[in-house]
């Protein structure tokens, strides 16, 4: 996932602390194999019987901390997501939303929109992950399966750049229409205005010397 | 010809057809203005300041006469970038943050955070119960504080002052609690990874059941006022009228879903933080209306009265149980005290890593400043906030640091069926529904 160096968060010839030597890699939790335990195997089932592209839409199915997330490719999204909420043993007639995640080292899966479903029929939660690469960022729109999903959708583009193809506007919602960039991304910074007090400076905290 | 003139108020022609500003005590004469024109399509922006908009929204209808055709809502206005900046602090700084998202349910930012990040540290079921019962506390007391404000200012957008004074006078009973335990009215940063901030001062529960029956008595003031009064019921029965189907396919949850009849409340459906041991009603109307929601909202009010009491009786039994979780890697190094100027460390924490112990300092350096780490991975969190559900999305790298925060604010999904509640309506109604959804601004823009 990421690989952090030395310690202190410093680089070059600023960390002092003798551990520049240091490498720690950080690896994601793999796929998961069944079975999943709770329902969460009933869910897989249920989905893979009734829904014919299973075995194309579905990457991998990672069960983790208790949740369970499916990767679905973009090209099955909505396929997938209709199934999930009318297939009778699923129902998740609810979608709590979409978020972006921006992973800049996952190079051809840069960007990541993360669906939590619920099912108020069954009480289950499950997650919907898509990964796309930052050059082509579109994702097909669930507005149609759940009308709730819009202004989650405009946020994450607003936020990720993400394009939702077939949102009904798919504008900026929280920063102003003319806004550059999208914040949330990993490469835009943080900003801020240094903190002067008795004429010594703080630098913004993106700047800061920072404890890794 | 105007009768009183406003230096603010003027009208002006654009390409989009002429354009009136219109600042209040003004209306006589634009009325008379825009009477004479042509134009029966009006478009009003109402906000982003404006009394009776429930914070900084602007509502941009579109108006046949008095009909409301469409209803848009333009946010973002107190979007302050706080997902961003947790990224840049260590997790249990976190807090601080997210407190400040939805900051009429500060509690519930924090619980629901802290319960991800736990979640992701795999010590949910480490965090001792005393810690839990204070959270519970807190949370139920947080809701009182919150529904008074949507009952207060709901009313007093619809004309009613009374219950606002009633309900505010309610408030500061709750936010004195707030302040005895935690140091601070608003945004405590109280709840924190792995417990809580401190334990509640002696003497608390004393105050606590002394305020729970003073609220008990307060609480039927208004009771009084609003409850089967012909006017209220007037402005509110079957206005913003959105059904249970509605609610599924726009995700909107709390009070309004439970205003459908359907009883989905986390607290009984999902429970955390142990809510599965408290006697409390799930408490819902079948009118799908504004005067549905309002009803629920105050009754919840008593529930949370009886949760509070449950949670008091639990705390007596659990005296001088610990408060944060035992694991000392992650907990945070010392037990804070409130003292004049708010929350701090305590003086025997201070003698110890400033006069007797080295290691203590050490210990206590590392993680005050570089925090613990989190294993790498994702969780999803929700609680039942009193706008509904309130879902924390974390992700980690496996550093000291989120890799991602995202809030799932019930009031910003809520607000959007803003249109399917007021379109086809009078303008006037409109204000109603949007008091019944109850958006908190700072929550919906973040």
């Amino acid at each position: 996932m990421s690989e952090e160096k030395g310690s202190f968060g410093v680089h070059g010839t600023g960390d002092t602390s003798g551990y520049s030597g240091l490498v720690r890699t950080q690896v994601s939790p793999g796929s998961s194999e069944r079975p999943f335990g709770g329902y969460f195997d009933d869910v897989a089932d249920d989905l893979e019987r009734a829904f014919p592209a299973f075995s194309e839409a579905i990457e991998k199915i990672v069960v983790d901390r208790g949740e369970l997330t499916l990767y679905v490719k973009r090209t099955h999204l909505f396929d997938t997501a209709m199934a999930l909420r009318n297939i009778e043993t699923l129902r998740f007639e609810m979608c709590m939303g979409v978020n972006g995640v921006h992973y800049p080292e996952e190079s051809g899966r840069e960007l990541h929109a993360v669906y939590a479903l619920l099912s108020l029929t069954h009480n289950r939660r499950i997650r919907l992950e898509v990964a796309v690469p930052d050059s082509d960022p579109h994702i097909p729109s669930l507005v149609e399966v759940w009308g709730g999903i819009n202004w989650h959708e405009r946020e994450s583009y607003d936020m990720f750049g993400i394009i939702f193809d077939g949102h009904p506007g798919l504008t900026r919602i929280l920063m102003p229409d003319d806004w550059q960039g999208h914040p949330q991304r990993k490469d835009y910074p943080l900003g801020g205005i240094p903190i002067e007090y008795k004429g010594a400076t703080t630098p913004p905290p993106s700047e800061r010397r920072s404890y890794r | 010809m105007t009768i009183h003139s406003d230096p603010y108020a003027e009208s002006r022609e654009t390409t989009e057809g002429r354009v009136y500003s219109v600042t209040g005590g003004d209306w006589d004469s634009l009325a008379t203005e825009i009477g004479a024109t042509k134009e029966e399509r009006v478009v009003v922006n109402m906000g982003p300041q404006h009394p009776s908009t429930h914070g900084v929204l602007r509502i941009i209808l579109e108006l046949e006469g008095e009909t409301v055709t469409e209803v848009r809502c333009g946010i973002g206005y107190l979007h302050t970038g706080i997902e961003k900046n947790t990224e840049y602090r260590s997790w249990t700084q976190g807090v601080t943050f997210v407190t400040r998202m939805d900051y009429l349910a500060p509690i519930f930012n924090e619980t629901a955070y802290c319960l991800s990040v736990e979640k992701l540290l795999g010590i949910t079921d480490d965090i001792p119960e005393r810690a839990s019962v204070i959270r519970v506390l807190m949370m139920e007391l947080n809701r009182i504080s919150s529904h008074m404000v949507a009952l207060g200012t709901g009313a007093l957008e619809l004309g009613a002052l009374s219950p606002m004074i009633f309900a505010f006078r309610d408030r500061e009973l709750v936010l004195d609690l707030f302040e005895q335990i935690s140091g601070l009215r608003m945004n405590m940063a109280y709840i924190r990874p792995g417990g809580v901030a401190q334990d509640i001062p002696a003497g608390s529960i004393k105050k606590i059941r002394e305020t729970v029956d003073q609220l008990r008595i307060n609480f039927k003031d208004n009771e009084k006022l609003l409850v089967g009064n012909t006017i209220w019921m007037k402005r509110t029965q079957n206005i913003g009228y959105l059904d249970l189907a509605g609610c599924t396919t726009l995700g909107i949850t709390g009070p309004v879903l439970r205003s459908t009849g359907l009883p989905w409340d986390l607290r009984k459906t999902q429970p955390y933080c142990g809510y599965e041991n408290y006697e409390f009603d799930v408490i819902t109307t079948d009118s799908a209306d504004v005067y549905g929601r309002f009803l629920i909202r105050m009754k919840e009010l008593e529930q949370s009265l009886r949760i509070v009491e449950q949670a008091c009786d639990k705390l007596e039994k659990l005296e001088g149980q610990p408060v944060m979780v035992a694991d000392k890697k992650i907990a945070w190094p010392s037990q804070l005290s409130v003292g004049a100027d708010g929350m701090g460390n305590s003086l025997a924490h201070i003698r110890e890593i400033m006069g007797e112990s080295m290691e203590s300092l050490i210990h206590h350096f590392k993680l005050v400043t570089e925090g613990f780490r989190v294993p790498a991975g994702q969780a999803y969190v929700a609680v039942e906030s009193p706008r509904g559900e309130t879902g924390v999305h974390v992700v980690s790298d496996g550093g000291t640091r989120p890799y991602r925060v995202h809030f799932r604010e019930p009031s910003f999904n809520n607000l959007q069926s803003t249109s399917a509640m007021c379109e086809g309506s009078m303008i006037a109604d409109v204000i109603g529904a949007i008091a019944s959804i109850d958006p908190v601004m700072g929550g919906v823009d973040r």
